[in-house]
């Protein structure tokens, strides 16, 4: 059975009330709650509400209720979350560490066994492993059971408070007057000035309450609201339809599917801009005069995104039309739908997209020149009079092993390549080998000299897809935690009370929630015209 | 009174459930997005490519019926080029078995695979994933990946890495057509 306590003002409180919702008389028995009996002053934590948690635990879910409901708890939780955050930082993430080794060998490796524990502890990937989100969790509980089990209790205790208040209460209140032999029309002056100051004036038996900001009481409550809902909406960012991220390297000249949109879109890099500021200028001087290179002020990539017009099966090239074309630089993406797509990493000129060698005969006359494409299939390539050049072997990064050339990927980083010179006949007429932008013949009967006329290299661009639709719900959550910061922070809930005795005295009390000089100020000036004591901060006599 | 308690605990029971069941929810959501897309089981995604060196289109639905060996390959990739001959060793024998092996080549330019096959004279079909997407679909990570596929079309076995004999012909029997 839940017992409730009476008041000798006839409030029934709740059980573990520490003072009267009404009067604010202390509750007899449950002083010790607050600490009331160690001092001379009333805590007036939430009011003395009565916070069920901290009497009431019976079943299971009371006791887990009650944990929960406990700010040190909550503390403690923010702590552990904050120390993870911090140990998780010590090695790289997995993701931004940049490696082809598999994490399981990877912190080893890097790091010895403290890598080895901290891979094991799932740190490597901190937001992702179970025990963070179940920390994070954890604190989201807290905070709803934490904002229950007090904003309930401490608004039905400001809704219930009477202006007429237990002696007790007003004598002990941290700001506190007593004026003998006041006069009525004091009494009514410094209720006037109150009111000037907007404070909201109750009255009861010739008590008076004047009040004001009580809403501020509420910024925690809001705010942690707001905190709410950051966490719903990063739940909402777990789910594909809500958030999703690829990245995609294109080459100049290169179109490719973009990532996430399941051959919805492609995108071609037509051309990449680099651009530097000139080192040398005059105007920048200043700034640049210790630099060793030319200092990038533009990574560019002139983009064309083409819808797919068909589904096709995997594999297939659609049909597509354009719909975006757009220069993307850092801060300003291309929107096609609902992606962004952001610059966001270049191989500025590492790979070779075309290179043209010119053919001459023995007596220094021209047999022509082709310009080899390294990412075209093209095995044969005109020179003038019906000869061709004929592409026998290519390797795009080219290095040799035991077996003889071979190449390490498949992107044109150091092209080489073997190719013949044909006769309209179709005869051999020489064998050369590209590499390292030099020719060497491979046979001796090589009638043709060969010369690298020209090389031209191109860039491949990063971009990084992107599709957020939960940004608003974060948004939204931290707007409303910043009015519940605000609201509690800017204004300050301010209690005055008049408390009339029956010799003619009259007791002044105030009580603030933070900002004492304020209410001070307040009270002095609403006393101004007055002959009233002003208040004593009876804290500064202990 | 028992009456107020009784809410109370009701209360109290669906606040801590909900908030609870949403923590479950979300350490299910969290662990399954490390999954693989594709693991044993699932329907392996269709696709057409071009087989290389032929006018004919290679497309992994008309070959439902067999068990189909899908190799992931690359020239600049050596444990890729070692695996070869073992496959082309056991494709003379179970070819006729009712196994179908399609290598998929992600190089960029198909000079390279066509010298390639040319020069180890291979004989199962090859085909050249030049955008990426049927890698991308498969989620292809490290070079070689095998996908081994059941006569329904359903994925029997993921091998990344590459495959010795034993156990390419092992992989092979566990996909072979019933008669």
């Amino acid at each position: 059975m839940m017992k409730k306590v009476k008041c000798e003002c006839g409030h029934i409180n709740h059980e573990g009330t520490v003072l009267c919702e009404a009067c604010g008389k202390p509750i007899e028995g449950n002083q010790h709650i607050d600490g009331n009996d160690q001092n001379k002053l009333l805590n007036m934590r939430y009011d003395g509400s009565a916070r069920r948690s901290q009497t009431y635990k019976r079943t299971f879910i009371d006791k887990t209720w009650a944990f929960f409901s406990s700010v040190k708890v909550g503390v403690w939780l923010i702590a552990l979350a904050l120390i993870a955050s911090a140990i998780g930082t010590i090695y790289p993430q997995y993701m931004n560490a940049n490696t082809p080794i598999p994490a399981n060998q990877y912190y080893e490796q890097e790091y010895g066994i403290t890598g080895q524990i901290f891979y094991q502890l799932g740190f490597h990937e901190l937001y992702s492993s179970w025990w963070f989100i179940i920390l994070i969790a954890l604190i989201g509980i807290s905070l709803v059971i934490c904002s229950i089990d007090r904003v309930v209790p401490l608004h039905r205790a400001l809704k219930n408070q009477k202006p007429k208040r237990h002696e007790i209460f007003v004598k002990r209140q941290r700001f506190f007057a007593e004026t003998e032999n006041v006069n009525q029309s004091e009494r009514k002056t410094l209720i006037e000035n109150l009111k000037k100051r907007r404070y909201k004036i109750t009255e009861q038996d010739g008590h008076i309450m004047a009040e004001k900001n009580r809403f501020s009481r509420w910024g925690p409550y809001v705010n942690h609201i707001g905190l709410i809902i950051i966490l719903l909406a990063a739940i909402l960012r777990m789910f594909p339809f809500m958030y999703d991220e690829g990245y995609v390297w294109v080459r100049e000249g290169e179109t490719r599917e973009v990532p996430t949109t399941n051959g919805e879109y492609y995108i071609e890099n037509e051309k990449f801009v680099y651009e530097t500021w000139d080192r040398h200028d005059d105007r920048f001087q200043e700034a640049l005069k210790n630099e060793e290179f030319d200092v990038p002020s533009n990574f560019q990539t002139n983009a064309v995104v083409y819808k797919a017009k068909e589904e096709v099966v995997t594999g297939q090239l659609p049909e597509m039309e354009e719909v975006k074309r757009h220069e993307i630089r850092l801060n300003e993406p291309l929107n096609v739908d609902s992606y962004k797509i952001y610059q966001s990493g270049t191989q500025l000129r590492s790979e070779y997209g075309r290179i043209t060698l010119s053919v001459n005969n023995e007596d220094g006359s021209s047999l022509g020149s082709f310009g080899f494409l390294p990412n075209n299939n093209k095995r044969e390539y005109e020179l003038n009079d019906g000869y061709i050049a004929y592409i026998d072997s290519y390797y795009p990064e080219l290095e040799f092993t035991e077996e003889g050339p071979s190449s390490s990927s498949k992107h044109p980083r150091n092209p080489g390549f073997v190719f013949e010179v044909h006769n309209p006949n179709g005869d051999v007429e020489g064998r050369y080998f590209y590499l390292g932008e030099q020719i060497i013949p491979l046979s001796d009967d090589s009638v043709y000299n060969v010369d690298v006329e020209d090389t031209e290299l191109i860039t491949a661009t990063g971009l990084l897809v992107q599709k957020d639709h939960s940004l608003i719900y974060f948004l939204i959550g931290a707007m409303i935690f910043m009015v519940g910061v605000a609201q509690g922070l800017y204004w300050h809930h301010r209690r005055v009370w008049i408390h009339p005795k029956e010799d003619g005295s009259l007791l002044i009390a105030g009580h603030t929630n933070k900002n004492w000089y304020g209410l001070k100020e307040d009270i002095r000036q609403a006393m101004s015209d007055t002959s009233l004591n002003l208040v004593k901060d009876q804290q500064e006599k202990l | 009174m028992t009456k107020k308690k009784k809410r109370r605990l009701i209360f109290r029971t669906v606040v801590l459930t909900v908030l609870v069941a949403t923590t479950i929810f979300v350490l299910y959501i969290n662990a399954k997005s490390d999954d693989p897309l594709l693991a044993q089981g699932d329907q392996a995604p269709n696709f057409v490519l071009e087989r290389m060196l032929s006018d004919e289109t290679i497309e992994l639905e008309e070959l439902k019926g067999k068990g189909v060996m899908i190799n992931f390959w690359a020239t600049y990739c050596e444990p890729c080029k070692k695996e070869m001959p073992h496959m082309e060793e056991l494709y003379a024998e179970y070819e006729e078995k009712g196994i179908e092996i399609v290598a998929v080549s992600v190089d960029k330019n198909s000079m390279v695979i066509e010298d390639f096959y040319n020069r180890l004279n291979l004989s199962f079909p090859l085909v050249h994933d030049k955008n990426g997407t049927v890698m991308d679909r498969y989620q292809v990570v490290p070079l070689p990946t095998s996908y081994f596929i059941n006569p329904d079309g359903t994925i029997e076995r993921v091998v990344k890495g590459p495959l010795t004999l034993e156990k390419l012909e092992g992989y092979f029997k566990e996909i072979l057509p019933e008669d």
